[in-house]
């Protein structure tokens, strides 16, 4: 049994992650406090990955990452980076797949936080962003949390957007789900069957592991 | 003239929208209060002063420092106007023991012995080390008190600070405010609707109804036209009028009581069933019993 596949999958699903909560955090922060009325359509697009089929976004990644055409001329031209049927692609698709998961749970996180926190914070002096850093997310970790599992865990999962923008090459972009996809398809179930049983044990241990940290965490 | 102000917000109640609209002074080392019933506009006021909230337009000056100019434009962020709050809900950090809350405050880390000094003044040396959630309503009132003084403000608002709180604690930490107040020359303006919290604190009382400026003067000069009297008062409806040789026996219904007084023939003679009266009597000699 070859475990490309699964380490390919996990380093996705790790890179997205940490990526994604570099991005989400000053998206869930404006869309959590700004006054601005236009917000909604900014909330509308980032959540649109949730209603889209993953076939629709793939295929619009797919046109646009295209060298023929003008975002994949400029990334080629200027940066000689092509996203199509490429890991970087693939990380840039998850990216903007999970994004709604993650910047929800953050969102979420600073509306739930008592508005006296940050309102203290300021008349010590303290600006917006020692405010943020120091009171409003350590008080705030299980929404962290939530966001990464989510996220994580959606990455992992991910099969629709991935075959069309990254296609089927191994140690590139081949992932478990696309490997079992091909076991199944080579009516080799004996595979298929231990690369989904074994992500079955993986995905369940993950989250066991994440409600055990924040149930704790709430006592 | 030390906090010299003058505003106009549009705010939203209940009932649809209504004005905060006033023009106030406070003068330097003075404990005002600000009175009235909830959804007046008092912690509005508190916010516009610290620079949480901005008004629509007006002015606020503080000690000939413009912090807020809406026609040049001047808006001092709550950070640069040197304030101590203390919120309704205390918003201790809950991440943070009482030491940290209160060095958070700080402005340079090297300053760690203002924090040490400020806790005993309080009293709360023994709790340093204690996480908010594991104390009770009166530290924690006590731990944002004392963590809004360590950037030794010039002005100390407090939102209604007190109000969670059962009367004999009260009583005591009003103590302790009002000699804070004193010992640190504060200029402090307190929210409430504690009338005898106010009498106890205040050097002046700003009665504020929807979003107006209604009265201002000692608490004494304020209150006394109504509040204080050594009249009983009550408002009733009068249920029958009976004539009884000389005197008129009128009947009158306040609240679920039912009382009997005696009216002369002038004075019944404007009175009939049905109508809203109000009755009142010299509490000379009342009788009083415990129940």
């Amino acid at each position: 049994m070859n475990f490309q596949p699964f380490f390919l999958t996990f380093k996705l699903a790790i890179i997205t992650t940490l990526l994604l909560l570099v991005i989400s955090l000053p998206l869930a922060y404006w869309l959590a406090f700004s006054q601005k009325r236009k917000k909604y359509l900014v909330e509308a697009v980032i959540n649109t990955p949730l209603v889209l089929p993953p076939s629709v976004l793939g295929f619009y990644l797919l046109l646009l990452f295209n060298p023929e055409n003008f975002l994949g001329k400029f990334l080629q031209k200027y940066f000689s980076l092509n996203l199509l049927f490429s890991f970087s692609g693939l990380i840039v698709g998850s990216v903007i797949f999970s994004l709604p998961f993650m910047v929800q749970n953050l969102q979420n996180g600073f509306q739930n936080l008592p508005p006296s926190l940050r309102e203290a914070a300021y008349t010590l002096g303290k600006s917006e962003l020692e405010t943020l850093f120091k009171i409003l997310l350590p008080n705030m970790k299980p929404a962290i949390l939530a966001g990464m599992v989510l996220t994580f865990a959606h990455t992992l999962g991910e099969f629709g957007v991935v075959l069309l923008i990254g296609g089927n090459i191994p140690g590139q972009t081949k992932l478990i789900s696309i490997a079992i996809y091909e076991e199944v398809e080579r009516l080799n179930y004996r595979t298929a069957h231990l690369y989904s049983l074994l992500m079955l044990i993986l995905s369940l241990s993950l989250l066991a592991l994440i409600y055990f940290v924040k149930e704790k965490s709430r006592k | 003239m030390t906090l010299k102000l003058s505003i106009d917000k549009k705010l939203l109640d209940l009932s649809g929208t209504f004005s905060l609209n006033l023009s106030l002074e406070i003068e330097t080392t003075t404990f005002s209060v600000i009175f009235g019933k909830s959804g007046a506009g008092k912690t509005t006021l508190l916010k516009i002063i610290s620079g949480l909230l901005s008004p629509d337009s007006g002015l606020i000056e503080f000690q000939q420092t413009v912090w807020f100019d809406q026609q040049k434009k001047i808006n001092l962020k709550p950070q640069k106007r040197k304030i101590g709050y203390v919120f309704q809900d205390y918003a201790l950090f809950p991440h943070l023991n009482v030491r940290q809350n209160l060095e958070f405050a700080l402005e340079n880390k090297k300053d760690w012995r203002e924090v040490e000094k400020i806790l005993e003044m309080v009293k709360l040396s023994e709790l340093a080390n204690r996480l908010p959630e594991s104390l009770s309503g009166g530290q924690k009132q006590r731990v944002a008190l004392a963590r809004a003084l360590v950037r030794k403000p010039d002005l100390l608002l407090l939102d209604e600070p007190l109000s969670a709180l059962d009367q004999e604690l009260r009583a005591s930490l009003q103590q302790e405010l009002f000699f804070l107040h004193k010992e640190l020359k504060l200029t402090t303006i307190m929210v409430t609707h504690d009338l005898g919290e106010t009498f106890r604190l205040a050097d002046q009382v700003l009665v504020i109804e929807k979003g107006k400026l209604e009265k201002k003067g000692k608490p004494t000069e304020v209150f006394n036209s109504e509040k204080i009297s050594s009249k009983f008062k009550m408002i009733g409806e009068i249920i029958e009028i009976k004539k009884n040789d000389v005197v008129n026996i009128l009947t009158i219904l306040s609240g679920n009581n039912l009382v009997k007084v005696i009216a002369s023939d002038e004075e019944a003679e404007n009175l009939k069933t049905g109508d809203k009266v109000l009755v009142a009597a010299k509490a000379f000699n009342p009788l009083i019993m415990k129940i």
